[in-house]
């Protein structure tokens, strides 16, 4: 249940921010932490940490279940068959390097085709045209409708028999636009290019079944989803995980060292080198299991009615433009906007100075900047501890720099 | 609502070169021209100047940003105009110190760009106060090795 007790689970939420109640809009760049996470850190390192597959002793036993728990917890989570399927990394822009420098490496030729979008995020275009540079490749962007939503027409023009790897996020940014992640995969399967799917916005807030999507690879980042930083996950289906070589080598890795030649362990483990991010894996259990018990469908119509709640609010202020879907449904609870005359920076001064969190600039996606003909937007954005209270404060603090900045000076 | 927090950053000052922007604009073809952005958060700025003889005899800005940064720069400009590249190099440091809220060489009149002392207290906006300023430097720098 989604209740205003909800927030009592997170203590940084508890606490003045220059003398007011703290709103936190800025879920989209990280989310806050609840207690139960919080807890299962410490107790993780009060208790069990050792280092992992190795240990004949208990401690190491401890550390290694709790790990492999995590990878089950994931797997289920997202759906997938199997958790060979589920690589531990370090967030979706260590997971989306790492399809390209390997799927990507191995399987792009001169003159194939990458396609990505106009609103993706840097994470998710950088890689590209990295792998497109070294390889001779073409680097192409499905042109975005008007309300900034993706349409199948334009995907299907885009993609074409030449195209190898589709990369197209779930959830913008920016935008809020949920994408049809689905149909789009299929349009890519026709074609024979794989679909890689950059998750961070959605996993935190839909119901994700990587089987029913049929993506080849699905990745987020622990952070966004209550869990800590420094985790995240790729999902590939095996097949393809299978034939990849790793990009990372050492410890952990290997299934035998000779002098001029070695062997990699089995999936998943021969892409985790290096001792794993194991605290972080049982925090993002614990994130895993506190969504789960709220529920993600209840949190996915959580953000929609706040979505909606604060269009209708905001659209009230005059000179507000907003950016993105105009039908909630079709958003997850994000809301970029600009005002006449106020620079979003000077905006997010103004919300500071009345404790309330928002982010301002290009938030990481300059291509999707330029096609907004904008140089830079303020965005709220929501998760399951918001309230339509805290939208209130947003539109009084959104008041109060209009009037500081229009006709206060 | 915290005006008077508002106030410290906000002085009439800053908010009058905000919206009366001096030396705005850009200098012929063949002047300086050093182009500077802040990665951050999408401010940039184009800044076009005309030095000889060790004095910048003239110089404008272009570009968008927020207020902070915008009336930095055209303080900024108004500051260096005519002046020797020298004293402009030093006010630049004399800003920055300011900015990291160190001592400050007194000796030279900050006049109104004095009122950004209040950047200080908001550590998230330095960088748009100092965009101009860093422009300045990297153009002498560029000019004195060429």
């Amino acid at each position: 249940m989604i209740n205003k007790d909800l927030r009592s689970y997170f203590p940084i939420l508890n606490q003045e921010v220059n003398g007011y109640p703290l709103v936190y809009l800025d879920s989209a760049a990280t989310s806050q932490k609840p207690i139960q996470v919080i807890e299962a850190l410490k107790k993780y390192y009060e208790f069990d940490n050792s280092n992992v597959h190795r240990g004949v002793h208990t401690l190491g036993n401890r550390a290694t279940e709790s790990y492999e728990g995590a990878r089950e917890k994931v797997r289920n989570f997202i759906s997938a068959k199997s958790t060979q399927e589920i690589i531990f990394m370090r967030g979706t822009t260590t997971a989306i390097n790492m399809v390209a420098q390997s799927y990507g490496v191995a399987n792009v030729q001169e003159g194939d085709e990458i396609v990505i979008s106009y609103m993706e995020h840097h994470s998710n275009i950088i890689p590209w045209q990295q792998l497109a540079k070294a390889k001779g490749a073409v680097l192409k962007y499905v042109d975005l409708e008007e309300d900034g939503t993706l349409s199948l027409e334009t995907v299907r023009a885009t993609i074409t028999e030449r195209t190898k790897i589709v990369s197209i996020m779930y959830v913008s940014n920016v935008l809020g636009t949920m994408n049809p992640i689905k149909e789009i995969a299929q349009i890519a399967h026709e074609n024979g290019a794989i679909m890689m799917v950059d998750g961070a916005q959605a996993a935190p807030h839909l119901r994700i079944d990587v089987q029913d999507l049929d993506c080849d690879f699905f990745a987020f980042s622990g952070h966004k989803m209550c869990g800590p930083t420094g985790i995240g996950v790729l999902y590939g289906k095996k097949a393809l995980l299978e034939q990849m070589e790793p990009v990372e080598f050492g410890g952990e890795m290997i299934d035998f060292v000779g002098l001029y030649e070695s062997t990699w362990k089995e999936l998943p483990w021969k892409f985790e080198g290096g001792t794993p991010i194991i605290a972080g894996a049982v925090g993002l259990a614990a994130a895993i299991d506190f969504l789960e018990e709220i529920g993600l469908d209840e949190i996915e119509k959580h953000e929609h009615e706040l979505a909606a709640y604060a269009m209708e609010r905001m659209s009230t202020i005059n000179g507000l433009t907003m950016y993105g879907p105009k039908d909630p449904g079709k958003r997850a609870g994000i809301v970029t906007f600009n005002i006449d005359d106020v620079h979003p920076h000077d905006l997010a001064t103004v919300l500071d100075m009345n404790g309330i969190a928002v982010r301002a600039g290009h938030h990481c996606a300059q291509p999707l900047m330029k096609w907004l003909q904008v140089v830079a937007t303020a965005r709220a954005s929501f998760y399951l501890y918001n309230s339509e209270d805290d939208i209130d404060r947003l539109v009084e603090g959104l008041n109060t720099a209009k009037e500081y900045f229009n006709d206060g000076i | 609502m915290a005006y008077s927090n508002l106030d410290q950053l906000y002085r009439t000052v800053i908010m009058d070169h905000y919206k009366n922007p001096r030396n705005k604009g850009s200098l012929e073809d063949g002047s300086m021209t050093i182009d500077m952005n802040n990665p951050t958060c999408g401010d940039r700025i184009r800044l076009t100047m005309e030095v000889s003889n060790g004095i910048v005899e003239n110089v404008k800005f272009d570009g968008e940003g927020c207020s902070i940064s915008m009336s930095s720069a055209s303080m900024m400009t108004q500051a260096i105009k005519g002046e020797p590249v020298e004293y402009a190099l030093k006010l630049s440091t004399i800003f920055s110190d300011m900015m990291l809220g160190k001592e400050i060489d007194e000796s030279i009149d900050l006049g109104d760009i004095e009122a950004f002392s209040g950047v200080t207290k908001f550590p998230a906006r330095i960088k748009c106060a100092t965009l101009a300023w860093k422009a300045m430097e990297k153009g002498v720098e560029n000019e004195s090795h060429s």
